[in-house]
């Protein structure tokens, strides 16, 4: 993982995320209040803008300016969490130091716990963890493996059947038995969002 | 979409800029991190109260800062919470060094953004959560009931204690028995549009209402035919006294919040329904509050909320108050 890597990276996210913007809204329409794809789009934007002032920065750096520019450029739960994301990546240990996919295995799980923290929200609740953190899982398994790309084709797999599995998801938890059944049958927004940020990212680890 | 609109990135900044300008006697806008404050700077010894949330709910919350009420407000991009920034850069301008209560509605973003707001500000601070929602236990967008309406109750009578001295024990206390006395209840006839959106939220047919509506819009208990005022009045009260059971002898403040498309002919009707039924159940009503302060854009409909009330919160009640949207004893 470098800073040119990620920038390349929220560029790639960024395409795909506006190519599927008109399916998320609706999910959220159908079910929340249809904020959560501008908050995503504009904080993609927000990062790929940064390219000029953190493309010769240590990662370390780079990363703290990505979650404060997440943090106070987003707003909404998605800000909240996404930031907590990155700041939490920053604060990895020997970041100076080369940072191989074992390392960014364990930066990304540690990225998720703190998220699962801050939103103290498990799986089975309707929302982007539902992907996050069997993902963060998959990883912790794969991480010291040489041979990590089929591995990554399983984690687009369990990234797209949890995503699938918010559709039916609600009236289990507890949550909302009056809005259950009319929160059934719709996908998570943000379980989307986040499924197609891994697909993207873990397709292009792949393919390079 | 039909709005007064010159694009939609400047729409937070450009309405922010002009409600400092018509209100520059008590407040000042910041922009950059966004927060609404006091004209005059906190007294010292004063505890301070900063609230916030998505915008598209005005007066709520920018409106209620002034003399009584809020020492600062931070205002989200419409329906999104606001950013952790926001709240350490207004705690830092208001504190006096008697600390900040900040006051949030119970939805997930509020709650998380707060959170690290509160984590990141040095001083000393504590903060309230409001959830007088009774419509739904758990919504899409919370765990636990939604904070609304009653939030603007909460935002008065805790204001008028931390401006007689209150201290930040004793603000988070009363702040916690008001939002524990009250419970709330909304209906929509209309949805609301979010300006980045551009169309609805949601469809509602000519003849329905959602009743138990959010404030953003977001699904209630039920989709039904419309009825008359009456029935519907009738309906949201039985959920609000199921939940809040007033005794005989124990007086109450009635609050009819309009959505923000509801003009104040239909909310006053909505008020002589209310005050009919409670008198038929032996609620006393002692108070009463009606106007649009809790909105959710242009929706058409109501939210109705009973607010228990003791000496104590009568007392800082009826106390003065001088903000944009509430002006009363001085």
């Amino acid at each position: 993982m470098s800073v040119s890597f990620l920038i390349s990276q929220a560029k790639s996210v960024q395409k795909v995320i506006d190519e599927n913007s008109a399916e998320i809204e609706v999910l959220d329409q159908k079910i929340g209040d249809g904020d959560h794809i501008f908050n995503i789009q504009r904080g993609l934007k927000l990062v790929v803008e940064l390219e000029d002032s953190i493309k010769d920065l240590p990662l370390a750096k780079a990363l703290n300016m990505i979650a404060m520019k997440v943090l106070s450029g987003i707003g909404g739960s998605s800000g909240a969490l996404f930031g907590t994301f990155f700041m939490t990546m920053a604060k990895s240990p020997d970041l100076d130091k080369d940072v191989d996919f074992n390392k960014a295995c364990e930066m990304i799980i540690s990225g998720i716990k703190a998220m699962k923290e801050r939103g103290k929200a498990d799986v089975g609740e309707k929302t982007m963890m539902d992907v996050l953190i069997p993902v963060s899982e998959k990883l912790n398994e794969l991480k010291n493996e040489n041979e990590f790309k089929s591995g990554l084709n399983e984690v687009i797999k369990i990234a797209e059947e949890r995503m699938l599995s918010t559709k039916d998801m609600l009236a289990t938890k507890g949550r909302a038995s009056f809005l259950g059944e009319r929160a059934k049958g719709h996908i998570d927004p943000g379980a989307r969002s986040s499924q197609l940020i891994i697909d993207t990212i873990c397709k292009s680890v792949i393919n390079n | 979409m039909k709005k007064f609109i010159n694009n939609n990135d400047d729409f937070l900044k450009e309405s922010l800029t002009g409600f400092g300008k018509a209100h520059s006697d008590i407040i000042n806008v910041n922009l950059d991190p966004s927060f609404v404050s006091r004209k005059n700077k906190t007294k010292n010894g004063k505890v301070s109260l900063i609230s916030g949330g998505g915008s598209g709910h005005e007066p709520m919350h920018g409106g209620f800062v002034g003399h009584g009420m809020l020492d600062a407000a931070c205002p989200g991009f419409v329906f999104s919470a606001p950013t952790p920034d926001q709240m350490q850069a207004a705690a830092e301008h208001v504190d006096s060094g008697a600390g900040v209560l900040f006051i949030v509605k119970n939805y997930s973003g509020d709650i998380m953004n707060f959170q690290m707001g509160a984590e990141m500000y040095s001083g000393k601070n504590d903060s309230i959560v409001t959830n007088d929602d009774v419509a739904v236990e758990d919504s899409t967008f919370t765990t636990g009931r939604r904070g609304v309406a009653a939030t603007v109750l909460v935002e008065k009578i805790v204001g008028s204690l931390a401006e007689n001295g209150g201290s930040l024990e004793e603000c988070k206390k009363l702040g916690e028995k008001v939002n524990k006395n009250a419970g709330t209840m909304g209906v929509a006839f209309t949805s609301c549009t979010v300006p980045a959106a551009g169309k609805p939220t949601f469809d509602i047919g000519d003849d329905e209402m959602e009743f138990g509506v959010g404030i953003h819009g977001e699904p209630g208990r039920k989709r039904e035919k419309i009825q008359a005022s009456k029935t519907i009045v009738g309906n949201i009260l039985e959920a609000i006294l199921d939940n809040l059971k007033p005794e005989k002898n124990e007086k109450n403040l009635l609050f009819v919040n309009g959505m923000g498309g509801t003009p104040l002919t239909e909310l006053y009707l909505v008020y002589e329904d209310a005050c009919q039924i409670l008198q038929s159940k032996g609620v006393q009503v002692t108070k009463s509050l009606v106007g649009n302060y809790c909105t959710s854009l242009e929706m058409q409909g109501a939210s109705i909320t009973l607010l228990k009330c003791d000496d104590e919160i009568l007392k800082h009640w009826d106390s003065p108050v001088h903000t944009a949207a509430m002006r009363w004893g001085m």
